[in-house]
């Protein structure tokens, strides 16, 4: 590097953010490609069944299907509202 | 039998075209008995990269409906003899191609060539699924640059899940990664993805990296592919892509800056 650059700003580099962007969403697009494809319709069914009895966002559910090397995670996580009865945990349901 | 070679990428305009020809032309050098096929039906553009667009008389549609016979639509070219060029049809059909029709001349092919070689359209629709779809190997083009690489990722998900071989629980393609249009200077200058970054998302062997240069644009223009063009780097860097897809252990020589001056080094750049 040349003398000049030393005085030049610290702005992250243009490549830099291009691979840091593209690390997160080629990792989110390979885990939606793996994904069964029944994976969207039951995101759907849980959300309407969870509504029966809580009031939760759209985005308040998100299902993960993982795979290691002889079994399969399906990672099931909901966001319930803070108020209302006191429930502020965040269930989390594992199954195999 | 033949080695079939798809030379994909996804997203348009990365040089799929420009690499097929070359490395079309690389292997026949070498005395391998070589076709390169077209399979942009509508939009055909190989003839023109290959300079044989006067003398295309049938097409890989006409071969595919029997209304040619594979040999009366086979080019061979003028430079090298063990190199032909199967046509794209102009038809604006898009079913045009089928999958037992292209089965079928592939596997004719097959009895005659050493390396087929598939030149697939953009985008992930019929015509590019096709040309992946029988392939042995994978050539994924990129360019250094986002919208490129996301592509050539989504493309590597189609290879591994969609191919023949993957529905036939075969071994997988053969996945390389040649990545063109690259600048060394913009990359120490950290304004472009550098190999290794590429190299890190993609997870895929290195073919090669073909430098960005006026010699590719020269080269179409004449209808020359660029390997034949010895003296530019774009055409060493391909000869080197062939020399490693056959086996040669080869040192990647165009991805650091060519020297400079010491005023140039002393003030950076």
């Amino acid at each position: 590097m040349g003398l000049l650059s030393y005085f030049r700003s610290a702005r992250p580099k243009s490549a830099q953010v291009a691979k840091e962007r593209l690390q997160i969403l080629v990792a989110h697009e390979r885990q939606m490609r793996d994904a069964p494809s029944y994976l969207p319709q039951m995101q759907r069914e849980l959300l309407a069944v969870i509504r029966k009895y809580v009031h939760v966002n759209d985005d308040a559910i998100s299902i993960q299907m993982e795979q290691d090397d002889n079994h399969e995670i399906l990672e099931v996580n909901i966001v319930l509202p803070e108020d209302g009865a006191g429930r502020t945990k965040t269930p989390e349901l594992r199954g195999n | 039998m033949a080695r079939i070679i798809v030379v994909t990428s996804g997203k348009g305009g990365v040089g799929k075209t420009t690499t097929a020809a070359s490395l079309a032309m690389g292997l026949a050098l070498r005395g391998n008995r070589t076709a390169v096929i077209d399979f942009d039906v509508g939009l055909r553009n190989l003839d023109l990269i290959m300079g044989c667009e006067r003398r295309v008389v049938y097409d890989f549609v006409n071969v595919i409906n029997q209304e040619a016979h594979l040999r009366q639509a086979l080019i061979r070219d003028k430079r090298c003899e063990d190199l032909y060029i199967l046509p794209a049809s102009q038809t604006r059909d898009k079913e045009a191609l089928t999958k037992e029709g292209v089965g079928r001349v592939l596997e004719e092919m097959s009895e005659e060539f050493d390396y087929v070689i598939c030149d697939s359209p953009a985008g992930i629709e019929k015509g590019a699924f096709l040309a992946m779809y029988y392939a042995d190997d994978a050539i994924v083009v990129s360019n250094p640059e986002v919208s490129s690489v996301r592509d050539a990722d989504r493309m590597i998900g189609i290879l591994s899940s969609k191919s023949r071989r993957a529905e036939l629980g075969e071994e997988p393609i053969k996945e390389h990664l040649l990545l063109t249009r690259y600048d060394p200077k913009r990359v120490e200058r950290g304004e472009m993805l550098s190999v290794d970054d590429v190299l890190e998302i993609l997870a895929l062997p290195l073919l090669g990296v073909i430098p960005e240069s006026q010699a590719v644009l020269n080269a179409s223009n004449e209808g020359i592919p660029v390997i034949l063009d010895e003296k530019s780097n774009a055409g060493q860097a391909y000869r080197d892509a062939v020399a490693r897809y056959l086996g040669e252990d080869l040192p990647q020589r165009f991805i650091r800056p060519e020297r400079k001056g010491l005023i140039g080094r002393l003030f950076g750049g």
